[in-house]
């Protein structure tokens, strides 16, 4: 199966990130309308402060492009049943702001019916919004995703907080279309938009004893009223080890279907990596920590027995309360098997050769 | 209002109540309105009518007492009729929508999955308890029918244990529905000498199954 990717044109690319302001104005501590949620010295760096020798070279960035397009699809779609009138809804959802798409054009060129829009923004876990797969999608209007800034601390040589508007690069960001599977067998197939985590990763340069990153959410109880409950201890924290974190196909996502996240997808900075159950994909980040040691992610900490590191999609390794061999593809009526890494085997699991998955789940 | 319209007017509401889930979840099906997983939405809906109505059937015989309103028992059969409809709506909806019959893996479930056989169980147990449940069968088995017919306890706690188990994390409800199922346990402990010193209250169920009918 694919890891389906697709790019912009450069001229769409640059309107694109237009929508999250003049990337080239200064941004200093009193344009922002709030102080960082950390409350940590404020730094805001803009691209000129990270040596440009740091920052993926354009050669790298272009192979590592060729690679991911050339995931070349391999599966089909079989036994899939769509509703007709959703398939309607989504070829008449406008694309505000935001240059308009061909997604019945997408679609053709996918091997996998992507999902719609609705079912992508109406179906989401974020329990910081509501425990029910309903709430956030009513209850995030109170996140704030603009201004926002991202702390980075920890094991690197550029540690600081930055402004959303300084990790969003022209010419770096993509659209990609990967599977995202969640650990509760629901599955869907969606459009991002963003641009690899690696990028970032190489512009603040994490030292040598850095073996893992860890991502934290924002605690906020005002933005995220929820965050009173006591379902899991906040704010969400998830990690990764450096080399799934560099991987090419791990992504940083701002933009969902050729918008904007909706809040309820995790705005308006998201990660995404496609080859682990949806729960590792930490959402509205505001803070990465490069450490030695591994971070306990929110699920293990809440029930070490069912969550694990790793979270690697896996049809072998069952939950301990019900079967990961098979899927819901939202949409779809019959279920289908589970893929190994959700069908993204090929590229990742030379991560994980010598790894006991069973253990290591 | 005499007893007789009291318990028609009782019957009305109970019979509103328990065709109300099914009426609400076939118009949101008809209008394509149950959400990105349909499937799922009918699945927990109905488990959560059935065990609703499971708890409610099991809060009968208490309220009764407690309020001395003999004539509530006419609405236990059907209250309790309903949660069974409703959980084998529930079954076949995981059965023929979610597994579409495939057998190998709903076997599996049944045997490896906890959640899945404790909830099951609890399906099969009231089987026999909702074939019993006419006059003819209360007249046959005369005081074994009292003593068959307390497995509604048991498979209504194992329906509450199959929420439980089948929960992520958010126990909310499930602690909910312990709760009221412990209250209800509390009180058919009391002792029966404590109905006894209220006029209005009725004879033990124990000493009159056909109290039951309806």
């Amino acid at each position: 199966m694919a890891a389906l990717c697709r790019h912009s044109a450069d001229g769409e690319l640059l309107q694109r990130v237009a929508g999250y302001g003049d990337i080239n104005k200064k941004k200093g501590p009193p344009e922002l309308g709030r102080p960082p949620p950390t409350g940590a010295t404020m730094l805001i760096r803009k691209p000129a402060d990270i040596p440009s020798s740091e920052i993926t070279p354009k050669s790298t960035y272009l192979n590592r492009r060729d690679f991911i397009a050339g995931l070349a699809a391999v599966g089909a779609v079989g036994g899939s049943i769509m509703d007709p009138r959703r398939a309607e809804a989504q070829g008449v959802k406008g694309l505000p702001g935001y240059p308009q798409k061909d997604w019945s054009k997408v679609r053709s060129e996918l091997d996998e019916e992507l999902n719609s829009y609705e079912d992508v923004t109406t179906y989401n876990n974020f329990y910081e919004f509501g425990t029910g797969k309903g709430d956030p999608v009513k209850n995030a209007h109170t996140l704030k995703p603009r201004p926002w800034t991202i702390e980075v601390d920890g094991l690197c040589a550029n540690p600081g907080t930055f402004g959303l508007e300084d990790f969003v690069k022209p010419g770096k960001m993509e659209d990609r279309v990967y599977r995202h599977r969640c650990v509760e067998a629901w599955s869907i197939v969606v459009p991002w938009y963003g641009f690899s985590l690696r990028d970032v990763i190489d512009a603040v340069q994490p030292t040598g004893s850095a073996q893992y990153v860890e991502f934290t959410t924002l605690y906020d109880l005002e933005q995220m009223p929820m965050q009173r409950s006591f379902v899991l201890e906040w704010p969400y924290t998830e990690g990764l080890r450096m080399d799934e974190a560099r991987h090419p196909l791990t992504m940083l996502a701002t933009g969902v279907y050729g918008e904007d996240l909706p809040n309820q997808n995790g705005a308006p900075l998201r990660l995404v990596i496609p080859w682990k159950y949806g729960f590792k994909g930490i959402k509205s980040i505001v803070k990465m920590s490069f450490t030695e040691d591994p971070p306990l992610n929110s699920w293990r900490r809440a029930t070490p027995r069912e969550y694990g590191f790793y979270a690697n999609v896996n049809p072998e390794v069952d939950h301990p309360r019900w079967s990961q061999a098979r899927e819901r593809r939202l949409g779809e009526f019959r279920k289908r098997r589970t893929l190994m890494f959700n069908g993204y085997a090929d590229q990742v699991a030379s991560l994980y050769a010598g790894l006991d998955l069973r253990r290591n789940f | 209002m005499n007893k007789k319209r009291q318990i028609l007017l009782l019957k009305v509401v109970v019979w509103l109540i328990g065709l109300t889930p099914a009426a609400w979840l076939s118009w949101r099906a008809f209008n394509d309105s149950l959400g990105a997983n349909p499937i799922e939405e009918l699945l927990h809906r109905l488990g959560g009518a059935a065990l609703i109505l499971l708890i409610t059937t099991l809060a009968v015989t208490p309220l009764r007492r407690i309020t001395g309103w003999n004539i509530l028992i006419k609405v236990r059969r059907p209250l309790g009729l309903f949660g069974f409809f409703y959980l084998t709506l529930h079954f076949s909806t995981y059965a023929v929508l979610d597994q579409t019959l495939d057998w190998e893996f709903i076997l599996e479930d049944l045997t490896e999955r906890r959640y899945i056989v404790v909830g099951f169980t609890a399906w099969v147990l009231l089987i026999p308890l909702a074939i019993t449940s006419t006059k003819g069968w209360i007249r046959r088995l005369g005081k074994k029918w009292q003593k068959l017919h307390r497995l509604a306890y048991v498979a209504t706690s194992l329906g509450v244990l199959h929420f439980f188990w089948q929960v992520k994390v958010d126990t909310y409800w499930p602690l909910v529905a312990t709760t009221v199922l412990a209250i209800l346990f509390l009180l058919r402990l009391q002792p029966p000498k404590a109905k006894v010193t209220r006029k209005s209250v009725p004879q033990p169920l124990a000493v009159d199954p056909s109290a039951v009918d309806v």
